[in-house]
């Protein structure tokens, strides 16, 4: 077996090797971890292990060294020698990858003391960063499919459900249905097949929880769905993920085929009456799959168009048989319930939303990466405390929550506790759970354009309100963006908006306007601008924007000259310099890289 | 294109699934995979061999956006338009790349090199904006960085004229 705990005289180093991690270099500084490790004369046995997403993707590739408990943050290959021949050989730490606290300006040794951590929660993410997601033994080791064995051996499937019911969790996929009503919905239904879906189609553009759980722990996903299992008393399960996220599927391969072999798969699970096994499925990249219907289609080889839902899935679901389908989070929380029981999971959390949530927290803010905290946490704490606030002291305009589907939340409102009530409250919705971030150099218009021609892009086109709508509006708020429109033109976004949410056939078309109307709501003068002033406040709308440098502030650094790609601006060391409008395409580089705020817009 | 495509390595691939409509999905995912774009070949050989219509066949070709029914460049860049890259500037490094290739996301140059497609979200958000050339991903690209990419890759030194 491999070891499992920290050896007292062992050490482990940890690399993080999650997607955010390997494109920044991770897998070259393990394989030279491992190379020089093996070739080292270090008087320390120490032993590599490739971990899922620690979640602080902003500061990778990230390397953790245990018992020590010390944190190196943008660690190169060509660190490795000296993180042995110092860290690993004699105990020393080296300064310049630690992390430096921004406010403190000291260097903090692990990241336990940093603030991104200390606020977060881990449950769903739990495992993630701590071990290696093709060893099952690892998995094992940190109660790994404990939850199973007491389901299958101290509780029958009806109390299963039950203990669901009174944990409260709710799916963390978009909808927040309560998942042991949908798990008794599904047993209520007379059926001598059943079938279990994992949905792994995480389409939300800025949100990849769901991916980093089935990367760095895939086997909290296998357990909770075979609980799920026995609970509906289900015979076969599908796992359906994004194509796209190639390691996912090869972690979750490996996870099922361990799975199998230890007898966690399979026929008589554990000596028990229950004959389950998991088969992944390969989506297509096609958004409306996370519809769950749609993805049903799309499982059984059809295209993945939705279907109306008078009969729910846990009626009539994959191939007409009752059906129960939850989102990963949604499975990796099952296992810390029966483990820990119903209560003691639900003490975290709100009223009418339990437990803790994962979000991906990205855009314009200083720390980009997937944070776990208590639900009811508010938005200011997570985006100020956790994220480390706006990226280059800009001024926060709004965060967007939810995906394509959700709104857009304005600064006064950032006291407000997450939780899907007082989301859906404000206009916006859980959703997956992405939180993208906007600074004032976001445009509100474009970016509800933005989401219009995504969804616009993803519909199937089955139903009329949802294709035709979507298009209708895609072409109006391009013609905001370019200074074109009027009121009446504001009018009919309204009315489309709700024709959209009343008519169409699913969650797709019916949240659609969800972009378009928060932005209405909260950000309505700079609609105004775009259509009765031809400017866009943001500076973002190309054809409504002209960059210049004021010669004020201007020091004549040339830092805004060596970044124009078309070298439009001109001027003397140390004096103003100019842009020529003629050669412009005003992209805005200039401007992000102005230290003095030289470069205005008009 | 059409000379390369090898039928017994076609019918390998279709093999590794038993004849049933639900592989359909599967099985073109594995062509797409090793030939960059779906052939037409190889739709007529799935229709056949899970006895379904081509038009069926086609339709999913056509409706999921893995696939390709045209072949892609020598160097293909995925251009991220996920929400995180699109409000740091994707649209503008597109825009660049057209200027220098001539080519809008889903098109491929005249001369079989490069091709731009764009993608929704790679979830490398902390990168933003990222554009993945074949399986480089470069990360914090800039409206000037995206002409060094370019070159790198043997692209033209000046924009194309359109």
């Amino acid at each position: 077996m491999m070891p499992q705990i920290i050896e007292a005289d062992k050490k482990m180093v940890l690399v993080c090797c999650g997607t955010g991690c390997l494109a920044n270099g991770s897998m070259e500084v393990y394989q030279e971890l491992q190379q020089q490790l093996a070739n080292s004369n270090v008087n320390v046995s120490t032993y590599t292990k490739a971990t899922g997403c620690n979640g602080w993707c902003e500061k990778g590739p990230l390397v953790k060294i245990m018992p020590d408990d010390i944190t190196y943050c943008q660690v190169a290959a060509k660190d490795v020698a000296e993180v042995i021949a110092k860290t690993i050989g004699k105990g020393e730490l080296i300064n310049r990858l630690l992390y430096r606290d921004p406010k403190t300006k000291q260097r903090v040794k692990s990241h336990h003391q940093i603030d991104f951590y200390k606020k977060q929660h881990k449950v769903a993410l739990r495992n993630i960063g701590e071990i290696d997601p093709a060893s099952i033994e690892d998995y094992i080791s940190r109660d790994g499919y404990q939850a199973l064995n007491k389901v299958l051996h101290t509780m029958g499937p009806g109390q299963v459900v039950e203990e669901v019911i009174r944990s409260g969790l709710r799916g963390r996929g978009g909808g927040g249905f309560p998942t042991g009503q949908k798990w008794k919905a599904c047993t209520d239904v007379e059926a001598s097949v059943r079938y279990i879906i994992c949905n792994g189609d995480e389409g939300d553009p800025g949100a990849f929880m769901d991916r980093s759980i089935m990367e760095g722990d895939p086997h909290t996903v296998i357990e909770g769905m075979i609980i799920g299992a026995y609970a509906v008393e289900a015979t076969a399960g599908f796992i359906y993920v994004r194509d796209e996220y190639s390691l996912a599927v090869k972690n979750l391969g490996i996870a099922i085929q361990d799975a199998r072999q230890k007898g966690f798969l399979g026929e008589n699970i554990l000596g028990s009456r229950l004959s389950f096994d998991i088969e992944i499925v390969r989506g297509g990249g096609a958004f409306v799959c996370g519809e769950e219907t749609a993805l049903m289609a799309s499982i059984e080889g059809n295209v993945g168009e939705p279907r109306d839902k008078y009969v729910y899935p846990t009626e009539k679901g994959l191939w007409g048989q009752p059906t129960v389908i939850n989102n990963v989070e949604t499975w990796a929380n099952l296992p810390v319930i029966i483990n820990d029981g119903a209560e003691a999971w639900a003490s975290i959390g709100t009223e009418g939303s339990k437990g803790t949530k994962v979000f991906s927290l990205v855009g314009k803010v200083i720390n980009t990466g997937l944070v776990e905290v208590p639900m009811g946490t508010t938005l200011r704490e997570i985006i100020y405390e956790i994220g480390g606030g706006i990226l280059n002291k800009r001024k926060f305009k709004a965060v967007q929550t939810g995906g394509p589907s959700g709104g857009c939340i304005p600064a006064e409102m950032l006291d407000m506790p997450v939780d899907f009530d007082s989301l859906t409250e404000a206009g916006s919705m859980m959703g997956s759970g992405g939180l993208i971030v906007m600074d004032d150099r976001t445009c509100m218009v474009e970016i509800a354009r933005y989401y219009v021609n995504f969804l616009a892009g993803e519909s199937c086109g089955k139903c009329t309100p949802c294709r035709e709508g979507l298009k209708a509006m895609l072409e109006i708020l391009s013609n905001f963006c370019q200074g074109k429109g009027s009121d009446a033109d504001l009018q009919f976004l309204m009315d489309t908006s709700e024709t959209m949410q009343m008519m169409s056939l699913c969650a797709l078309g019916r949240t659609a306007a969800n972009p378009v109307l928060s932005t209405l709501r909260y950000f309505k003068d700079e609609y105004l601008a775009h259509i009765h002033e031809q400017h866009c406040p943001a500076g973002v709308c190309r054809d409504l924007t002209e960059f210049y440098i004021d010669p004020e502030p201007c020091t004549g650094c040339g830092l805004c000259a060596q970044h124009c790609p078309v070298e439009a601006i001109s001027g003397e060391k140390k004096e103003a310099h100019v842009i020529d409008q003629a050669i412009c395409i005003r992209c805005g580089e200039c401007r992000n890289q102005c230290k003095f705020d030289a470069v205005m817009i008009r | 294109m059409a000379a390369c495509i090898d039928m017994q390595e076609l019918s390998s691939i279709l093999t590794r699934y038993p004849p049933e409509q639900r592989y359909i999905l599967a099985i073109m995912q594995d062509i797409q995979g090793e030939y960059k774009y779906l052939p037409k070949t190889g739709l007529q050989m799935i229709s056949d061999y899970v006895d379904a219509p081509l038009s069926r066949i086609y339709s999913m070709a056509t409706f999921y956006k893995a696939f390709s029914l045209v072949p892609k460049g020598r160097i293909n860049f995925k251009v991220c338009d996920g929400t995180a890259c699109h409000i740091k500037g994707s649209s503008i490094i597109m825009d660049q790349i057209d200027k220098y290739l001539n080519i809008k996301p889903g098109e491929t140059t005249a001369d079989q090199e490069f091709s731009m497609e764009t993608v929704n979200c790679l979830g490398a958000c902390a990168l933003a904006p990222v554009v993945v050339a074949n399986e480089k991903v470069h990360p914090k690209v800039t409206s000037s960085g995206i002409i060094e990419i370019i070159k790198v890759y043997g692209g033209p030194n000046d924009a194309a004229d359109n």
